[in-house]
């Protein structure tokens, strides 16, 4: 793109590193079951990048299109049943089934938005949370789903791979799950698509008058993400041995620590995801069995950041040096310092 | 249970509701402001009950005395240091602020009271009811509820409509700036709002904890029931919040009468599919203003 003597880029020093250091750590980590044999990384590393993907894509929407969901669970419930139906009952097998079942919960986001999108701000959060409790219900309502019995993946589905197999392909999806979301962040904040999500977020009412179609382009992320929840919710599921739609619904689980993630590492930012997923981590390191305490410090660090540092840890160094690690922002580069 | 009786209990359940949904009608209706911490208010407010009537051995309606301004003041606080500086034209902060107030509230509470049910015992008059005809029977204790919404919902539209305090409310509400010109700290409405709000919530949480045995984890389900009885009735009108408390109770009993004798959706889902109808048929609700959601 050029303009007389300026040029816009989205490239910066740090971009060009970050990327030859990302691909330094794609190699790494998508050959960590070679070099880790005892899984001592491979098994926490599984629930850190299930949590990336699902903290890319609620940053996606809450942090650039302004749809801030506490209804994410519903994805994620109807990834984990897709999953059960397409694969333990009807004997598809278990990996396409993870495709399909995000197509599934893409299918259906459509009819959410139908109502979600009468609401806006505080109440469109509340509003998705409500039918996300109507699907959890109707989920344990119907004879066919049972969702009020513990169900899980047993021979039927998974006879055909041996254990070990197994658990490297659920890592190996729950890698690609997170570079995936990450990726499609990038694309989407590169895009035209992405231009217009942020002049929505500034400001709606200029987004509008300048041809920006809000609601065409709030669907379209909306969709994208429930597919990749739906998929990652698959995922949860071939990683843990057992569900019933209280666990695959959970809010506590899979939205509000999704949001404590994105907050304490920086909403609307690409890297915010990353660094909060890393404390997550660290935190749940300490911590040995108590899933309480983990919501009360996750939860307090969070409230605390959201009042007094909004940007989050990426904020916080952006403000102490300003650096870019992903080439997503647009900026005007003098011809004389583009390189030949 | 007839179904005429369950349209009568449905009524007095939505007292209950209507109670929970006063503090939320009242913060959207002043400053716009949505507290997702809400329904674990209320169940804080029914274990602080708890502890109030265990160290001095008294009636959880005496507890009220207690509880109330302690919430109240609470209330206060939080608005003044915490929830005040997340108000502005981006609805972020506020949502992810209480969001996460009330999901540590609820671990807290799980942490310190453990997950047990618990239960507040008001003596002989949870139990007492007046037999109108061979099926209907009213308790006292639900129609006590009902009337302590009716009497809450009218002194707050009074207080709104009437006084110079009320007055300052509105002003703020329509514009926080002219409000500002003309002297009123808004700041200092905004926190008395708040502290309204904890007041009343505080107040339904007790009743509820008369009511029926709760644990730490119901707070979200209160929250949503509140917010469904305020977006039936239509935003920022209280009166609309009492009728949408009554028809969300209504549908809710109606519901579990379907589901005793046709085994089919349970009455909570019932509820929860009338406020889905409301927001795809009458988005500003039954009272509401066009263009106010």
């Amino acid at each position: 793109m050029t303009c007389g003597a300026h040029r816009i880029s989205r490239r910066t020093p740090e971009s060009t590193a970050g990327l030859v250091v990302f691909g330094a750590l794609l190699v790494a980590l998508a050959t960590l079951p070679e070099w880790d044999p005892d899984r001592t990384l491979q098994v926490p590393l599984v629930t850190v990048l299930i949590y990336l993907s699902l903290a890319q894509m609620w940053n996606l929407l809450a942090g650039f299109a302004g749809l801030v969901s506490i209804g994410q669970q519903m994805f994620v419930g109807i990834g984990v049943y897709s999953l059960l139906t397409l694969a333990e009952d009807r004997g598809i097998d278990p990996y396409l089934s993870v495709v399909l079942a995000g197509l599934v919960a893409a299918v259906l986001s459509i009819p959410v938005a139908l109502f979600a999108f009468r609401l806006k701000g505080g109440y469109f959060a509340i509003g998705t949370w409500v039918i996300a409790e109507v699907v959890r219900l109707l989920v344990i309502e119907s004879d066919s789903l049972a969702g009020g019995d513990v169900r899980s993946l047993t021979r039927n589905s998974l006879g055909a791979y041996s254990r070990e197999a197994r658990d490297d392909i659920t890592y190996w999806l729950a890698l690609a799950l997170a570079v995936g979301a990450t990726a499609i962040v990038v694309l989407v904040l590169r895009s035209r698509l992405g231009l217009g999500l942020r002049a929505v977020r500034d400001s709606e009412g200029g987004a509008r008058g300048l041809g920006v179609d809000v609601g065409r382009t709030r669907l379209i992320v909306w969709v994208v993400a429930a597919f990749w929840t739906g998929a990652t919710g698959a995922v949860i599921l071939l990683n843990s041995p057992s569900a019933r739609a209280d666990s695959a619904f959970s809010v506590l689980r899979w939205t509000a620590l999704v949001i404590f993630i994105v907050v304490i590492g920086g909403v609307g930012s690409t890297t915010g995801p990353i660094l909060g997923v890393a404390v997550f981590w660290f935190i749940d390191e300490q911590l040995a069995e108590a899933d309480t305490w983990r919501f009360i410090i996750l939860g307090t660090v969070a409230v605390v950041m959201a009042v007094l540092a909004p940007k989050g840890l990426y904020g916080l160094l952006q403000r102490w040096r300003p650096v870019q690690f992903f080439p997503v922002r647009r900026r005007l580069v003098p011809r004389a310092e583009e390189p030949a | 249970m007839s179904w005429a009786n369950a349209a009568v209990q449905g009524v007095l359940l939505g007292g209950l509701f209507a109670l929970v949904a006063t503090g939320l009608s009242l913060s959207f209706g002043v400053m716009r402001f949505v507290n997702l911490a809400h329904g674990d208010l209320a169940i804080l407010a029914a274990y602080l009950a708890v502890s109030t009537t265990t160290i001095l051995d008294v009636n959880p309606f005496v507890s009220l005395l207690v509880v109330v301004p302690l919430m109240a003041a609470a209330g206060y606080l939080t608005q003044r240091y915490v929830f005040d500086r997340t108000i502005g034209p981006d609805p972020l902060p506020a949502i992810l602020v209480t969001f996460g107030l009330g999901v540590v509230i609820q671990n807290a509470l799980l942490q310190h009271y453990s997950a047990d049910s618990q239960g507040l015992d008001a003596g002989s008059i949870e139990t007492a009811s007046i037999r109108l005809t061979d099926d209907i029977a009213v308790g006292w204790f639900p129609l006590l509820t009902l009337g302590t919404a009716v009497v809450v919902l009218v002194a707050l539209q009074l207080l709104l409509s009437r006084t110079r305090a009320g007055r300052a409310f509105r002003a703020t509400s329509d514009d926080p700036d002219t409000a500002r010109l003309m002297g009123i700290d808004d700041r200092r409405i905004y926190a008395r709002v708040m502290a309204i709000a904890f007041a009343t919530v505080a107040l339904a949480g007790v009743f509820i904890g008369i009511r029926q045995t709760f644990g730490p984890a119901e707070g979200p389900s209160i929250l949503l029931f509140g917010f469904e009885a305020v977006v039936i009735g239509g935003l920022g009108s209280l009166w609309g919040t009492l009728v949408g408390g009554i028809v969300l109770g209504v549908a809710q009993a109606l519901g579990n009468q379907v589901d005793v004798r046709y085994d089919l959706l349970s009455g909570v889902l019932f509820g929860h599919l009338l406020f889905l109808a409301v927001l795809a048929f009458r988005p500003q609700g039954l009272f509401g203003r066009q263009g106010r959601a």
